[in-house]
């Protein structure tokens, strides 16, 4: 057997700068935080958007919207995968309509999640505009799509992995680079 | 998983999966745009043998929600009159390359031939007396919704057992959870042998004594032809679920029924339309379940 390899590629305190860099990016584009909200992406993406909220509050003072998406329904690889991953179901308890949404992923891979998820938005109504934040650039776009908030832009060939954890769920956020 | 043919052959985290999944379908048909585009360009059959309305307009609903194209094919107006197999049925569907059949059919084990017999999907709407499983996750559902919980629940079901599909699959999906099961009914509409969960009551006032869920049954018409009740005034009088039976009844304790209801043989119109009833819950759900159901079938 083959074994992996893992190396952090960033720890909890790079996280949490990258973190309070990209709030003030959002909030310099969108001149504070007023018409904008921010919409995670199951599972990772939730957890970024929350922290992404509160750092919001803590300089600005505002509680922006937040709302959780699932995917899962708008993917274009249903008739190929044979594995259904478990859903979260998706809530968005306001109007998206005439709003900035944020979108938060941790990691943006091919684009098709994102490409989904903006079909999916396009669903709950007509948004003034539609933002991408990323923990994560790891390249092979094989769709169009560019994020206007990258936490870090790490080159990767295809067969690597790349793990983001998160307090939340194991205890300590870390981003792992796997190698198989 | 290919087909869903029964609930027996399910296993508790198979059940939970399906359930846990018909939230997010719910969650969809809470919005303006009720439908996702997740399996555009695939197509649905929905055969129906016996007559349905609800439970076909259900799965019709579910399966348009999904962006599937519907066909739909109903006995009276089928070459099953003119004597076609279900065999020679079948395999004409398939020439459409059709990728999920709902099936119902008066014969037990007609699903399951079906799903032998085609790669497609192939979900059973009730199948003689044996099952009709996605009642019984959709009765699982709005119970979760409800009481937050199956373990730990009593669950009364009344009526007509021995000939229910709708009550063995019931059967069959509460005793993969820690619950206990109670049938109520006359003698002659109830089983004489019974798995350890399940008790057995003639009388209706013993029987939901601390009961959190009463499932009632449609006493279907016939059967008092057939001499297992004296008269369906009788049973009304004995089994019917009343507004005195509030009295005996715990006060969070809710009332089903899979539809089409009886008012005034096993269910008084105001027990029907009282705020017990999750009835109207029932058909809500069951959109959203059978929305589970196809999605997580994969041939």
């Amino acid at each position: 057997m083959k074994k992996s390899i893992e190396k952090e590629l960033l720890n909890e305190q790079e996280i949490e700068r990258i973190l309070t860099r990209i709030t003030h990016e959002i909030l310099e584009k969108n001149k504070g935080a007023e018409n904008i909200c921010l919409i995670g992406i199951v599972t990772g993406g939730v957890y970024l958007a929350e922290r992404i909220k509160n750092k919001i509050k803590e300089t600005e003072g505002i509680d922006v919207p937040l709302g959780i998406l699932d995917i899962s329904f708008y993917r274009d690889d249903i008739n190929i995968t044979k594995k259904r991953k478990a859903i979260k179901p998706t809530n968005i308890p306001f109007s998206i309509d005439d709003k900035k949404v944020i979108l938060v992923d941790d990691v943006l891979f091919t684009g098709r999640s994102t490409r989904a998820a903006m079909d999916a938005l396009i669903d709950f109504g007509r948004p003034a505009e539609i933002q991408l934040a990323v923990l994560i650039d790891r390249g092979h776009r094989e769709l169009p799509i560019m994020a206007n908030y990258t936490g870090k832009y790490i080159p990767t060939s295809r067969d690597e992995k790349i793990k983001v954890n998160f307090k939340e769920v194991s205890g300590k956020d870390s981003v792992l680079l796997i190698k198989t | 998983m290919k087909d869903l043919i029964g609930i027996k052959e399910l296993s508790r985290q198979d059940i939970e999966e399906i359930l846990n999944t018909a939230k997010a379908f719910k969650e969809v048909l809470g919005r303006d745009i009720k439908k996702v585009p997740t399996l555009r360009g695939k197509t649905a059959i929905n055969l129906f043998f016996e007559p349905s309305t609800r439970t076909r307009t259900s799965f019709e609903l579910a399966e348009k929600r999904l962006s599937l194209d519907v066909l739909n094919f109903s006995v009276g107006t089928s070459s099953v009159v003119k004597g076609e197999t279900l065999y020679d049925t079948l395999k004409t569907i398939e020439a459409y390359n059709v990728d999920y059949i709902v099936i119902r059919h008066s014969c037990s084990g007609s699903a399951k031939f079906v799903a032998e017999h085609t790669p497609a999907s192939v979900i059973n709407a009730g199948d003689g007396t044996n099952e009709h499983p996605t009642q019984a996750l959709l009765d699982a559902f709005s119970i979760l919704e409800v009481k937050g919980r199956l373990d730990g629940l009593k669950i009364a079901i009344v009526g007509d057992i021995i000939h229910s599909r709708v009550a063995r699959s019931n059967l069959y999906l509460l005793s993969k959870f820690d619950t206990e099961i109670r049938f109520i009914g006359p003698p002659t509409l109830l089983p004489v042998e019974n798995p350890d969960n399940v008790k057995i009551f003639y009388d209706l006032k013993e029987g939901l004594k601390d009961v959190d869920v009463v499932m009632l049954l449609r006493i279907q018409l016939e059967r008092q032809n057939a001499a297992y009740i004296p008269s369906l005034k009788e049973y009304f009088k004995i089994w019917g679920m009343k507004k005195e039976s509030f009295s005996y009844l715990k006060d969070d304790a809710i009332i089903m029924h899979p539809g089409p209801m009886n008012r005034g043989v096993e269910i008084a119109t105001e027990v029907a339309d009282s705020s017990r009833s999750i009835i109207l819950r029932q058909v809500t759900n069951g959109i959203a379940t059978r929305m589970a159901v196809i999605y997580l079938l994969t041939s």
